[in-house]
């Protein structure tokens, strides 16, 4: 396909907004990524010889399955809860980018894509915030 | 071994996975799973825990181009979703109880359709028919950037594609990947989206799909941080050196050679579970 005859579109809110959508979702995946490096450096340099072995499933410990407890873990400079911390954070990008549409639609006064955004946002805040019992 | 050796290992698996995902268009995650269950002997909630961290980050770093270039239809793609994350949550669920050698056929056979999808001549033809009030009253519209500038579409059948998004968020949920084939089955071929805007869409809610589940799967316990790490750095890069290959050379014959990897591991899958040693 030859991209050189491409039109553009009229830069409105609309490319605005589409430019900071993708702007949040690289943000994201870059600041998840970065964590994610730096938790696996601290994991590899300070973790035990032996490897876990992953064919039984045991589960995570608490500390490293809940909100709060991944903070704490990630604060203390333990490496496996900095990339705990980093997947949470990647979790929460696509969550970020709901909430964004929500706002766009808010904004634009379209009532049936305002409801449906802040349904699909509940239930993924449902998800990851009430899914441990 | 040594966990620093395993995590090479790992990284260097997850690079090719990634890299193999994006060159077949089935995603990295897909990939993941029958990686981790069948070379290192991972148990498949591992796996599967894994495979959904990374299918957020190889979703989002590429819906961030496609989404800024105009490819997406953001409306199709936001209602929609609406149906997929219902649709993981209840998968995320469903996966308590059902037992692990089901869930490993179940993806063994989604796999086998995956493979199927990718290399099924597109025979989709662009109707100029009555534009379908559903979709207008939604909004749904759209245009997408061709080689004639931006060239507007209708689209049709909402309710069936609503009905295939849930199987896509069902199927999501239960198996840790983003369900990319059949979610391109519900824009492509029931609304009629065009190709090009229908795969972009669907990478564009994969993120969403996977972070209902992931969610889920990290308060239970599947994500480990010492799996997820190299296998996410992994599929992310060789993910988007794969989108570089592909934006530069015509890889149809590697794709099939690729496409014919993904059917046996479908396949190795679907035996293991059955003799029990998954």
């Amino acid at each position: 396909m030859g991209s050189s005859t491409l039109t553009h579109r009229m830069p409105g809110p609309d490319q605005r907004m589409d430019e900071l959508m993708g702007l949040l979702l690289r943000t994201g995946v870059i600041l998840a990524a970065v964590i994610v490096v730096m938790g696996g450096v601290i994991y590899l340099t300070r973790h035990p010889v032996p490897v876990t072995n992953y064919r039984v499933f045991q589960g995570e410990p608490l500390e490293l399955r809940s909100v709060p407890g991944i903070f704490h873990e990630a604060l203390a400079l333990r490496g496996r809860g900095l990339i705990q911390l980093g997947l949470l954070i990647l979790i929460a990008t696509p969550i970020a980018r709901v909430a964004l549409s929500f706002f766009m639609f808010l904004y634009k006064r379209d009532w049936i894509y305002v409801v449906a955004t802040l349904f699909v946002l509940a239930l993924l805040l449902y998800g990851l915030l009430s899914g441990c019992t | 071994m040594n966990t620093t050796e395993f995590s090479a290992w790992l990284l260097l698996g997850s690079l090719l996975a990634g890299f193999l995902g994006a060159l077949t268009g089935l995603g990295g995650g897909v990939v993941i799973v029958p990686l981790l269950t069948l070379a290192f002997g991972v148990d498949i909630r591992y796996a599967i825990g894994a495979a959904l961290v990374s299918v957020i980050a190889t979703s989002s770093g590429a819906a961030a181009a496609y989404v800024k270039e105009g490819y997406s239809n953001i409306r199709v793609g936001m209602f929609l979703e609406v149906a997929t994350t219902v649709g993981a949550l209840a998968g995320a669920g469903l996966a308590l109880y059902l037992r692990v050698s089901v869930i490993a056929i179940i993806f063994g056979l989604v796999l086998l359709y995956s493979a199927y999808a990718t290399v099924r001549p597109s025979s989709h033809v662009i109707e100029n028919s009555a534009p379908d009030p559903v979709a207008v009253w939604l909004k749904m519209d759209g245009s997408y950037p061709t080689a004639n500038g931006f060239e507007s579409y209708h689209v049709r059948g909402v309710a069936l594609g609503f009905v295939l998004m849930f199987v896509a968020g069902v199927l999501s949920g239960l198996l840790g990947i983003g369900s990319g084939a059949v979610k391109v089955l519900a824009m492509d071929t029931a609304m009629k989206l065009p190709f090009k805007a229908s795969t972009t869409t669907s990478n564009f809610m994969i993120g969403v799909t996977a972070a209902a589940s992931a969610g889920v799967y990290l308060c239970r316990g599947y994500l480990d941080p010492g799996l997820a790490m190299p296998v996410l750095l992994g599929v992310l890069a060789g993910s988007l050196t794969g989108a570089r290959v592909l934006a530069v050379v015509q890889v149809r014959i590697l794709r099939i050679v690729f496409t014919m990897v993904i059917v046996v591991l479908a396949i190795e899958m679907i035996y293991n579970a059955f003799t029990g040693r998954l």
